[in-house]
């Protein structure tokens, strides 16, 4: 890996973000070209004035339960319309059930929270996508799915992983709840423009590595706050080689290295996915929106504030081993020493270890693991849950593992009905679940229980992540498929 | 018109939370994020450090009344739940003192008059050694972009001249974007040709 500054990052304090830091535009005065971000930047720019944060258009905002209530009291305790409900979509996802009869939520909390999303949607006109409507399911595989996520658009949602929308080549991120209400109320945001690195994966993966692995190697070299500040462009012929769903596992991480959001130009690839998709554009509108989408491509020498690059050839499966993203090693690597860390790197490192049970120096291959959970924003597509079902088939899951399979909606769930990979789950005694974000976040009734170890596809390995005192390995699908086989942290190599 | 709490000085004990990365799961975690209300958070703010940890400074009586925290980089990383500002604002924190922040972390802070100040290393490094003891005093003053010291030392911060606008005077956002509401009709009008994207009937 390689990794340079192609410009100096004017007056940041001590990494604080770009959001809120003085901008980078005298860059594309010096070059005349510009990159993808700063295109989508510029074609939303409302109003800008001298010494204030822009005026920004938001194209798309998702909803979900979890942080969507407090903005509509906001905006109905200034008796504020919303501003234009045909920009906005709803879904419930986080503290909903993961069991066949879900309708029936036991925690009151959760049941309150989505019946007050259902409710909110009604009284302003929002669409919402509820159970069993064949298009429920985690807000960032529906919008996709839907055909609502496009080349060349802002979104939003109140969720950090809604760059995974980027690998459509939208400019998307996650708010709080406070800018939810702002889009809501004007469909506008206060922003500052963000810097951009692009991060290029060279090579092509070798048998059993994955996109997650490209993407986990990634934040492992810059680190958790690598990116903070940045929005990333994925390129390279790696990137190009990748499917949808490949690309959206990679953008879908790109806050895991602390970047506000990460994207990939349109090409071919996407303009196929969107095709036919129920809201993407029919065939009246269809040539005029390829035409508008190409636009969203960075010049030849455009720059970047950052240039990150990284070689997949010799890549292999990555796996966790500590409390955050960043702290991973390649299988048949081992921990690393203490002793090469830096200062303030190896205190967060002895806490991860103390908490995840090992030591340095250790090999993760081996490690036994009781649960195993494949699903989530990051891996929670058909494509995850074909490769996990090519290695679950004719085989069993390890009688000491509990394993989750949980389809990241409603149309996928019904896609692996019809290729019969359901069966295949069930034949191999893995729980094929309803669709939602289920194990990732540990605020519905999916959770690892305290003291567990858990091989997840997921997308953070937080202390308590997955539930009290649960201990959380990242890995591919595959890598996760493997190791539930074997009832312990398992290279896929071999079963692919 | 105030719509949310002003920010101005604040002089108080400052609690010391040495860790770098400290992600939003561990501020707030995610089981308790199931209430419709901005209130509450507070009793489950670094809730696994305190269950895990007698010794975390939230767990010390004499931190009680703290409303400066100090931590050491990358704070709030992770989710971009609120509700991480509003556990710390409901345990009753005004300013973070740490030497950076992460982006949405960042922007949710600046909503909720929680003032986030970045100080260069060594001088986060010397708070953190010194608030160990909470008899150690800092005062942060927004007006003046400082923070001074028991030893008296005074440290300029870097602070964002619009948004500090709108703290000293209790300003958000909703307001100022609806002052633009023309320019906002005008640019969605120019925007219409190359709209492809409706979520109507979904």
């Amino acid at each position: 890996m390689s990794v340079s500054a192609t410009k100096k990052k004017p007056g940041s304090a001590g990494g604080s973000p770009a959001s809120e830091t003085s901008g980078n535009t005298t860059m594309t005065e010096k070059t005349n070209t510009k990159n993808i971000v700063q295109k989508i930047w510029d074609a939303h720019v409302v109003k800008q004035m001298e010494g204030h944060p822009c005026v920004f258009a938001i194209d798309l905002m998702l909803l979900h339960e979890v942080t969507s209530a407090q903005a509509f009291q906001l905006i109905e305790s200034r008796n504020i319309q919303v501003f234009d409900p045909s920009r906005l979509l709803a879904t419930i996802d986080h503290s909903t059930p993961t069991r066949q009869n879900r309708w029936e939520i036991y925690d009151e909390a959760a049941r309150t929270q989505v019946e007050t999303l259902r409710n909110n949607c009604k009284k302003h006109n929002i669409p919402f996508l509820d159970f069993d409507s064949g298009k429920q399911g985690i807000v960032h595989v529906v919008g996709p799915e839907l055909g609502v996520t496009q080349p060349g658009m802002t979104i939003v949602c109140g969720d950090s992983h809604t760059s995974t929308h980027g690998a459509f080549g939208a400019l998307a991120f996650g708010v709080g709840t406070s800018e939810v209400a702002h889009v809501m109320a004007t469909g506008c945001l206060l922003q500052k423009q963000p810097q951009s690195m692009k991060v290029e994966f060279k090579g092509r993966f070798r048998k059993g590595v994955y996109a997650k692995d490209a993407i986990l190697k990634l934040i492992g070299e810059i680190g958790v706050g690598g990116a903070n500040g940045h929005v990333i462009e994925y390129v390279g012929e790696a990137v190009r080689a990748m499917s949808m769903e490949e690309r959206m596992t990679v953008c879908n991480m790109s806050i895991e290295c602390g970047a506000r959001a990460g994207l990939i130009a349109p090409d071919e690839t996407t303009f196929n996915y969107l095709k036919g998709r129920a809201h993407a554009p029919g065939a009246e509108k269809w040539d005029e929106a390829v035409a508008y989408w190409k636009s969203f491509a960075s010049d030849e020498n455009a720059q970047y504030d950052k240039v990150v690059t990284i070689d997949l050839d010799k890549l292999e499966p990555i796996v966790t081993w500590g409390t955050n993203p960043a702290q991973s090693v390649s299988l048949g690597e081992r921990i690393p020493k203490l002793e090469t860390m830096a200062a303030n790197e190896k205190a967060v490192a002895v806490r991860a270890l103390e908490y995840t049970k090992l030591k340095e120096q250790q090999v993760l291959e081996g490690t036994p693991v009781e649960w195993a959970f494949v699903g989530s924003c990051t891996n929670g597509r058909i494509e995850d849950l074909r490769i996990v079902a090519d290695i679950l088939k004719g085989r069993k899951v390890n009688p000491g593992v509990t394993m989750y399979v949980v389809p990241g909606s409603e149309a996928v769930m019904k896609r692996c009905q019809e290729e019969g990979l359901d069966e295949i789950f069930r034949a191999a005694g893995a729980d094929f679940r309803m669709p939602g974000c289920s194990m990732c976040l540990a605020m519905n009734d999916d959770q690892v229980p305290p003291g567990k170890r858990c091989i997840s596809s997921s997308n953070r390995n937080f202390v308590g992540r997955q539930g009290p005192d649960s201990i959380t390995h990242l890995a591919s699908p595959a890598t996760v498929a493997a190791s539930a086989i074997a009832g312990c942290i398992t290279s896929p190599a071999e079963y692919v | 018109m105030s719509l949310i709490p002003k920010v101005t000085t604040v002089k108080s004990k400052a609690m010391p939370v040495p860790m770098k990365d400290v992600d939003t799961d561990l501020i707030i975690p995610a089981q308790f994020l199931t209430s419709i209300s901005k209130d509450g958070y507070g009793q489950n703010l670094f809730r696994r450090l305190r269950d895990n940890d007698p010794n975390f400074p939230m767990n010390r009586k004499e931190f009680d009344g703290a409303t400066i925290l100090v931590t050491d980089s990358n704070f709030g990383c992770g989710s971009s739940r609120e509700h991480a500002v509003w556990a710390l604002t409901g345990a009753g924190f005004r300013v973070v003192i740490a030497k950076s922040f992460s982006d949405i972390f960042y922007n949710n802070s600046a909503k909720n008059a929680l003032l986030l100040v970045v100080l260069e290393d060594k001088v986060v490094d010397q708070i953190l050694q010194s608030a160990t003891n909470a008899d150690y005093e800092v005062t942060v003053d927004l007006e003046s972009q400082t923070v001074t010291l028991p030893d008296g030392s005074s440290h300029e911060f870097q602070y964002d001249q619009f948004r500090k606008h709108c703290m000293l005077n209790g300003l958000d956002d909703i307001e100022y974007i609806r002052s633009h509401a023309a320019d906002i009709q005008d640019f969605r009008k120019r925007q219409e040709q190359q709209r492809f994207m409706s979520t109507r009937g979904a």
